[in-house]
């Protein structure tokens, strides 16, 4: 019998004990013995020449023992980008000097100017006032498609037009051909707005030197600790990796925003040697507004060729990616590689021509943001192809089916470099159908046209590329890195497991999930195993989590590591039963001589191998495998969503009236993890398309939504509950047939409600879609 | 946060004193605005004099036929208190709707007023109910406190010890709310007390304000539909991220409907 | 100028002299070490902080310590029961998945347990999900929390348990 805790269970999760009775140890919670704290000053400006920088009064205040300048941090490496891009002509990217203290310019709202290390937070921040910096304040570039304007001030001096890159994929002539016969194009100008990630807890980090061992430590808010090491050893020269420990304990959320390699640890870590003491930063909500790296923040024309029928022949696509003043550690390839591929959707596609500008503002970097590119691609495609079907007056879902990639065409190769694995897209959107009582809809239009209001409805069908990746696919694409992950399941003597992974939890809960694939693959109960993750010096190297590849990159990792286990512990039973090792056969943690009732537990085994007394010749001690696992393809995870919404049209604002999302994630191992992980990421997909919106002043650049008073997070009264169901076609090409689960609903949502929206006004409109702009498009008042 | 002594006097006449010998005092009753505004240091008070432990500033009740409220009656304490459920049952929903619950907990209504922020809700009920703002030194009528953006009629160091209502007949808050930090991006509270029609709009504009076209429509025929022919104009009204001075002029007439319909 | 600040923290009487700016949050994490009360925004919108002071829940990075001085301040420590079992509301927590990242958590939960006090007769979605507009979480999408709250309270006043869905 199958182990009540494995692979399948809905088991309550084994971390929220610690965060339920508030003993979760967060970054901010740890304190180092003669610590001090850091306070960073940043520009007031978005474009502006640093004449000068007096530091002698900040000096000489209450508390302060140092005050550092980019002057003083020359010896730091830069920031770094870890993928490079080629634009059409062949050039690489243009990445402009990213130092962690500005020196020559500084070129954001909220770019790092000096660091003030004191004995207290107040006492550092009240020196930091003053600091007196001389600015010759610069004309800005602020506005996505107005960066390439010819005149406009450069953000960089040496990058001309604002251009990191030109970059395209695609059959331009096939694509062109392709709308040469078409019967007819749609077209829309879509704008993906800007977002901020904002997990809830802020970034924060500790640097902490020991001068007897010549080591740094790094308490950090990470999705990654080994990565962060490799950066600030590698390329910002801190310490080389064997001298430095990156931990990042709990973590509040990430959302992409806790992957890259910030400022302020590099700063902090640095200056917790030349002080001699640990240097602690905490950020407050407003710092993490102007300075973690944004999401989204596109600017697209799209046009998408039918046949009379509404075959899709042809899309052809252009993309003005902003990404921000500085390329954050993958800003890169979130709007190429991450975006472009995904343009396909789940339809066959002949052709396809994606063009994409990354250009330069005066704004805060843009990176990866929960779903980073995916998103993007599916709000383009998926408003494309219900903008099609109402103008071709074919029936939307009826329009997709048309086109979909039938279930018996897998593996299906796109025309823009994606062979997805596995999907059964008309299954899914029947069931999405269904469960949306879709057949009901006009009865519940009419009843709400009764009382004055207007009902739309909204399909998307969206698919994701996860998994991420295969290293040497990403690498011919740019990478500069690996996309494997690690994993090591360590055996104590009394029978218990520690497992070790190279990925890190900030919400996915591993620590349940990653225990149920121990007890289904080594029949080891789940409060027999402990999870260990985000400590460099614990853990194996690991590439850390983003783009949904815990499970189906780490955990395939673990799954390798428990049949190394399992191929180890033959061998030791085969000797203490006296049977062939042919003969062992492995189950439900027990190692049994095949049709006899002669067995050993897999803790006896543990036992044998840690107390080798009677034991296999040739075979070494211990039972403690590592296994590292490199996908072969990335996973494609797909769904459906059905966003129904009534709008009130005297006020503009709507109300999502119902919500269905059917998602295929390939074999599921927990279902209440993965229906918390779609509910999470459809409200960020609501909050994008009806609250959110990051606005900065388009003359100063000042950041006019830098607080929860002025960014709308979607809270508990602005969203429903949602009707969740899940359809399993396993991957076909990882050991758990497991595709990835964490950024389905915010890749979805965004295109389901602008789609229900849309029909509800009857015409296109940008997100988000905030009462006041859908009551100017209700009633032609645009803005 | 700057650096300030703290002051917490038992009562108004110490209040007073502590105000008066400081060098920059200044006086905090629930601490909602002023706290959030000393963090993002906007403010740099030498003495913060808080007034939470005045017992003559509490309570709620029936005074002559009218509802009197402490200053430091917390928006918690207004919204379940059964006095002001039974003689304005209007303004307890207002105040079951002013920020969230926390805030609800600590906020008061003497602070609200005092602090005369154009998109706080308390205003609107005050001018529309025609309340009365007792202070240490004097009564204050409704339409001449509230004197423009934060600012009011209190002379310095004056302090709210109460507001007096007359109990209405009808009375109604609707609010369109910011969705990011829930003030009001429009407001409308009307009442009818005595035969006579007020209707108070907050949020619109840079201080509360009559709408005297809809307070005559209104006495002629109380009912939403009199509010149909009106136009509200543009001119004057706040405009900002949230919201254009075109569409909070058509929020102003669509929630003083509403509050309309609400009021019965 | 420190103020004396007396507080009674989870049954447990403590004094301190501290800094008339010092916020009763930075109070309760620093000075005394209770890092389960969190600080997830600067202008009082996230709930991250909240804590029951007098038994009404309050965000603590918008009130000082010294303006707590003379109060009962519960934290999310002081809500589990002395032999460490958890309190209802926290049970339903982990019962429905209600927390992801574990952040948002401390201030939503303990924000929960007073919306439930202060609706003995039980409370439908509607009512939860306004109730909770002082907490933001930004994993859960908050259907669990919702389901959790109104689980948690059911249990809080001895309602039999609903059917699961």
């Amino acid at each position: 019998m199958a182990p009540l805790d494995g692979i399948g269970a809905s088991l309550r999760r084994k971390e929220d004990q610690r965060f339920l009775t508030g003993k979760g140890r967060y970054t901010d919670d740890f304190n180092r013995h003669g610590q001090l704290h850091a306070y960073f000053l940043r520009s007031p400006h978005a474009h502006a020449r640093i004449r000068g920088i007096d530091t002698g009064r900040a000096k000489a205040a209450p508390g302060v023992v140092d005050v550092f300048t980019g002057a003083d941090t020359k010896a730091i490496g830069g920031l770094i980008c870890g993928w490079m891009i080629t634009s059409k002509d062949g050039t690489p990217m243009k990445a402009g000097s990213h130092r962690p203290l500005a020196e020559d310019k500084v070129r954001y709202v909220g770019d790092h100017v000096a660091i003030v290390i004191a004995e207290t937070y107040n006492e550092a921040k009240d020196a930091a006032e003053l600091i007196d910096v001389d600015y010759d304040v610069l004309t800005a570039v602020v506005v996505t498609d107005k960066a390439r304007a010819p005149g406009a001030p450069l953000v960089h001096d040496e990058i001309a037009k604002n251009t990191c890159y030109e970059w395209s994929l695609g059959d331009k002539a096939a694509t062109d051909a392709a709308f040469a016969k078409a019967a007819h194009v749609t077209k829309l100008d879509i704008v993906n707005n800007r977002l901020v990630p904002n997990a809830i807890e802020p970034r924060a980090a500790i640097g902490d030197y020991d001068s007897g061992m010549d080591s740094f430590t790094l308490y950090t808010t990470s999705q990654n600790p080994h990565v962060a090491r490799l950066v600030l050893s590698a390329f910002n020269g801190i310490a080389p990796e064997h001298k430095l420990r990156v931990i990042a304990p709990d973590v509040g959320g990430g959302f992409g925003s806790k992957i890259f390699i910030y400022a302020e640890e590099t700063v902090c870590l640095w200056a917790s040697k030349q002080v001699g003491r640990p240097v602690k930063w905490t950020g407050d909500r407003s710092e993490a507004f102007l300075a973690d790296a944004h999401g989204r923040d596109h600017v697209t024309t799209a046009e998408m060729a039918m046949a009379r029928d509404g075959t899709i022949l042809g899309l052809r696509v252009h993309t003005t990616a902003n990404l921000g003043a500085y390329l954050s550690t993958f800003a890169s390839c979130v709007p190429t590689y991450l975006y472009a591929p995904l343009l396909s959707g789940q339809y066959r596609i002949p052709a396809i021509y994606a063009e994409v500008d990354g250009v330069y503002t005066n704004t805060a970097p843009v990176d990866a943001y929960r779903g980073a590119g995916r998103p993007e691609a599916t709000f383009v495609i998926e408003r494309m192809v219900e903008t099609a079907a109402r103008e071709m007056k074919i029936d939307p879902a009826e329009f997709r089916r048309r086109n979909f990639v039938p279930a018996d065409a897998f593996p299906y190769q796109t025309p823009v470099i994606m062979t997805y694995d596995s999907g059964q897209y008309h299954k899914v959107l029947d069931e999405a159908l269904t469960l949306s009582d879709y057949a009901g809809f006009p009865a519940r239009k009419a009843e709400s046209a009764a009382r004055g209001k207007l009902r739309g409805i909204g399909f998307c069908s969206y698919i994701e590329a996860c998994g991420i990746a295969p290293s040497a696919a990403v690498g011919s694409l740019g990478a500069g890195v690996g996309l494997w992950e690690s994993a090591k399941v360590r055996f104590n003597p009394t029978g218990n497991v520690l497992l070790y992974t190279g990925s890190h939890q900030h919400g996915q809960g591993h620590e349940t999930t990653f225990a149920q694939l121990i007890s289904t693959y080594l029949g080891v109960p789940t409060d027999q195993v402990e999870v260990i993750h985000g400590d460099t010096e614990k853990t194996p190297f690991g590439m850390g989590t983003y783009g949904s590849r815990s499970l189906a990159v780490g955990g395939s990792a673990i799954v390798k590591a428990c049949e190394k286990v399992i191929e180890k512990g033959r061998k030791i039973a085969a000797h203490l039963l006296e049977a062939a090792e042919g003969d062992i056969e492995f189950k439900d943690g027990k190692f049994t001589v095949a049709g006899t009732d002669r067995a050993k537990s897999i803790q006896e085994i543990a036992f044998a191998a840690y107390v080798p007394h009677n034991y296999p010749q040739g075979v070494e001690p211990g039972l403690e495998e590592s296994a590292f696992y490199d996908p072969v393809n990335f996973t494609f995870p797909s769904g459906t969503q059905v966003c129904e919404v009534e709008i009130d049209p005297d006020t503009g604002v709507t109300t999502i009236v119902n919500f269905v999302a059917i998602d295929d994630f390939g074999k599921i191992i927990n279902p209440m993890i993965v229906e918390g992980q779609v509910h999470g990421g459809i409200v960020q997909g609501i909050g994008q398309a009806l609250l959110e919106n990051a606005v900065y002043d388009p003359e100063s650049g000042q950041l006019l939504t830098g607080s929860y008073m002025d960014y709308t997070m979607p809270r508990a009264d602005d969203v429903p509950s949602f009707k969740v169901g899940l359809v399993e076609t396993p991957c076909p090409h990882n050991p758990l047939g497991v595709k990835g689960c964490g950024e389905a609903g915010a890749i979805a949502a965004p295109a389901s409600v602008m789609n229900a929206v849309t029909d509800a006004i009857g015409k296109h409109m940008q997100m988000p879609a905030t009462p006041e702009r859908v009551w100017r498009a209700i009633h032609g008042t645009a803005v | 946060m700057y650096s300030f002594d703290y002051h917490k006097p038992a009562s108004l006449s110490d209040a007073a004193a502590l105000l008066g010998k400081a060098e920059e005092g200044k006086l905090m009753a629930g601490g909602q605005t002023l706290i959030p505004t000393l963090k993002q240091r906007l403010a740099r008070p030498t003495d913060l004099i808080d007034l939470g432990a005045i017992a003559e500033l509490k309570g709620i009740k029936e005074e002559g036929g009218a509802l009197v409220i402490g200053a430091m009656a917390r928006h918690a304490d207004v919204a379940a208190s059964d006095v002001v459920k039974r003689m304005i049952p209007g303004l307890a929903d207002l105040a079951d709707n002013i920020g969230d619950a926390q805030v609800r907990n600590r906020g008061t209504i003497g602070g609200s007023i005092a602090n005369s922020d154009p998109a706080a809700d308390y205003p609107s009920a005050i001018v529309a109910l025609n309340a009365t703002v007792h202070t240490v030194k004097r009564t204050i009528a409704a339409d001449a406190f509230f004197t423009g953006m934060f600012e009011t009629a209190l002379e310095e160091g004056e302090i709210i010890t109460a507001i007096r209502f007359p109990r209405a007949e009808k009375a109604a808050y609707a609010k369109f709310r910011n969705p990011a930090s829930r003030y009001a991006v429009v407001g409308a509270f009307v009442a009818r007390t005595g035969g006579s029609v007020r209707v108070a709009i907050t949020g619109a504009a840079p201080s509360v304000f009559r709408w005297t076209e809809a307070e005559a429509a209104l006495s002629a025929n109380w009912s939403a539909a009199a509010i149909d022919g009106l136009s509200v104009k543009a001119d004057g009204l706040n405009a900002d991220i949230h919201a254009s001075a075109d569409y909070r002029a058509n929020l102003v007439k669509v929630m003083t409907k509403r509050a309309v319909l609400a009021a019965g | 100028m420190t103020v004396s600040v007396s507080i009674t923290v989870n049954g447990k009487p403590v004094t301190r002299q501290v800094e008339g700016r010092t916020l009763l949050v930075q109070f309760l994490r620093e000075t005394l070490g209770l890092t389960g009360t969190h600080v997830g925004c600067d202008t009082s919108q996230c709930g991250a902080c909240v804590v029951h002071v007098d038994g009404r829940s309050v965000k603590s990075c918008t009130l000082l310590a010294a303006q707590a001085d003379g109060c009962a301040v519960t934290t999310i420590e002081g809500l589990a029961a002395a032999d460490g079992a958890l309190h209802p509301m926290q049970a339903a927590f982990r019962e429905h998945h209600a927390l992801q990242c574990g952040f948002c958590t401390p201030g939503m939960v303990m924000s929960a347990v007073d919306l439930a006090n202060r609706h003995p007769g039980g409370m439908d979605e509607t009512t939860v999900r306004e109730g909770l507009e002082g907490n933001i979480c930004r994993c859960t999408g908050y259907h669990n929390i919702v389901k959790a709250v109104i689980a948690g309270a059911d249990t809080m006043r001895g309602a039999p348990a609903k059917a699961a869905e």
